[in-house]
């Protein structure tokens, strides 16, 4: 295949940046995205030119560094994937790709189509997690029964990577769905409902100091969400929310 | 932190949308039954319109808690979309919306406006004529005049046209936000999918209805 690319290039975080054209040919339908973008770096560094920066780690779905806002849809178009699991098959020669990275105030970019999320990081430090007593009497959360249903929903939400493609898909760049998933997965068992209350509300006003903007239930974010995290789990957010606020 | 005013939290504008959204539902259900009486029965109509025109209750409690509600609906509905906008400083080159959300759903400020610009249009017609009669010119109560005052303003096919466009922008509005208000305040379990229903089956046939009343009325009047 050959295709056309228009790719966000950007200096460095302050540097103002711009779509710049590409050209990539031979590429094979059963590449991955991250491939292809490997193959056009290979040709930049013998032309010598600057490469395109583009995060990743892992390359197979579980990490979620690898982000791209690909043809107007955060992790490209097909679904349930990253990046890196989008093969260029989804593809047609002569095809024009757009590339562009996750846009979102609280995601600044720090050089082409690399951006910082930790945002995310620091809802997490705000709440989300579990204070554990490690003084030697600490009991194994395997003998403690769970409901198999709250143990699904629970493992569901936990199965969130933190890329960031729901704020980089929200027409308002919210990041609810990652926020709910990380207060669900904790709430829906007992280990975390003993934190419960602080942790929604520190991870909720955390999440709002950062910038994000509010969600107005389009769903757009479960859609993209390569894992799907569900919106039910925004709904308990936000009946935690409103629970620990009035109680 | 975790003291921070409940009412500047995302979560809480968002519940205090839906509320006030649904708050203005109820008021459509009612607005809607009583209109539908005036296609059936004329006397009925200009007894429930009378009813509703000279309660002390409803004008001196009900119609400023209502007029408090369309006005902090609108407000809040700008003030989010001023802040959501703002969350994005630099936009996409491309940006596909459409592949996964539906156009009411991310255009509910655009339906919105146009349904502001018709309560103007509604209002202009309707309510400040009603304020004038009852209490700028005090003329005396006429019990019978509200049916004739319906029917009078929809002999006119431009009016006739402008409300049948914004009551499908209605449609639009309460196709997502209907629905949309269950979800923000936390109501998403068993009973989400027959609630959908009510709330699709409601988003169709209130603004659908509104529509085949001006109809009615300028093609029988």
């Amino acid at each position: 295949m050959k295709l056309a690319l228009k790719i966000w290039r950007q200096n460095n975080a302050s540097s103002p940046g711009k779509m710049v054209d590409y050209t990539v040919d031979n590429i094979e339908p059963d590449m991955s995205f991250l491939e292809m973008l490997d193959i056009l770096n290979d040709e930049l560094i013998v032309k010598g030119e600057d490469t395109v920066a583009f995060d990743h780690d892992c390359r197979e779905g579980i990490c979620g560094m690898c982000s791209l806002f690909i043809n107007g849809e955060a992790h490209g178009p097909d679904r349930l994937v990253t990046t890196c699991q989008l093969h260029m098959r989804k593809f047609k020669d002569g095809d024009t790709i757009y590339i562009e990275p996750f846009r979102a105030k609280a995601f600044p970019v720090i050089k082409d189509l690399v951006v910082d999320r930790s945002s995310f990081d620091r809802i997490q430090q705000s709440g989300g997690f579990i204070s554990v007593n490690t003084s030697g009497n600490t009991i194994d959360a395997n003998t403690i029964p769970i409901p198999k249903h709250d143990a699904d929903k629970a493992f569901d939400a936990a199965t969130c990577i933190g890329c960031g493609a729901c704020v980089a898909t929200c027409k308002n760049s919210s990041a609810m769905l990652f926020v709910s998933a990380k207060v669900s997965q904790f709430s829906l068992l007992p280990q975390g409902k003993v934190e419960a209350k602080e942790r929604v509300l520190n991870m909720v006003n955390q999440m709002d100091a950062e910038g994000f903007g509010n969600c107005t239930n389009t769903g757009a974010c479960e859609v993209e969400c390569p894992k799907g995290i569900s919106l039910e789990n925004i709904a308990r957010m936000n009946r935690e929310y409103l629970k620990s606020s009035l109680i | 932190m975790s003291n921070s005013p409940i009412l500047k939290s995302s979560i809480a504008k968002k519940i205090a949308m839906a509320l006030s959204g649904l708050f203005l539902v109820t008021f459509l259900s009612i607005h809607f039954f009583i209109n539908l009486i005036s296609v059936f029965n004329e006397d009925l109509f200009n007894t429930l319109a009378h009813f509703m025109g000279n309660n002390p209750l409803i004008q001196f409690a009900m119609q400023p808690v209502l007029i408090l509600g369309v006005l902090f609906h609108f407000i809040m509905g700008f003030v989010l979309d001023f802040k959501n906008r703002a969350s994005r400083p630099i936009g996409y080159a491309k940006y596909n919306g459409a592949a996964n959300a539906s156009w009411p759903s991310r255009n509910m400020i655009i339906s919105g406006i146009v349904v502001l610009s018709f309560l103007g249009l509604h209002f202009y017609d309707f309510w400040i004529p009603e304020m004038v009669y009852k209490y700028v010119e005090a003329k005396p109560i006429a019990s019978e005049r509200y049916f004739h005052e319906l029917a009078e303003k929809f002999h006119s096919p431009i009016r006739t046209s402008i409300y049948c466009f914004s009551f499908f922008f209605l449609f639009l509005h309460l196709w997502h936000g209907f629905n949309s208000s269950f979800q923000s305040v936390g109501m998403n379990n068993k009973y989400s999918k027959t609630l959908h229903k009510v709330g699709y089956a409601f988003a169709v046939i209130v603004p659908f209805g509104f529509i085949f009343i001006a109809l009615f009325h300028h093609f029988n009047h």
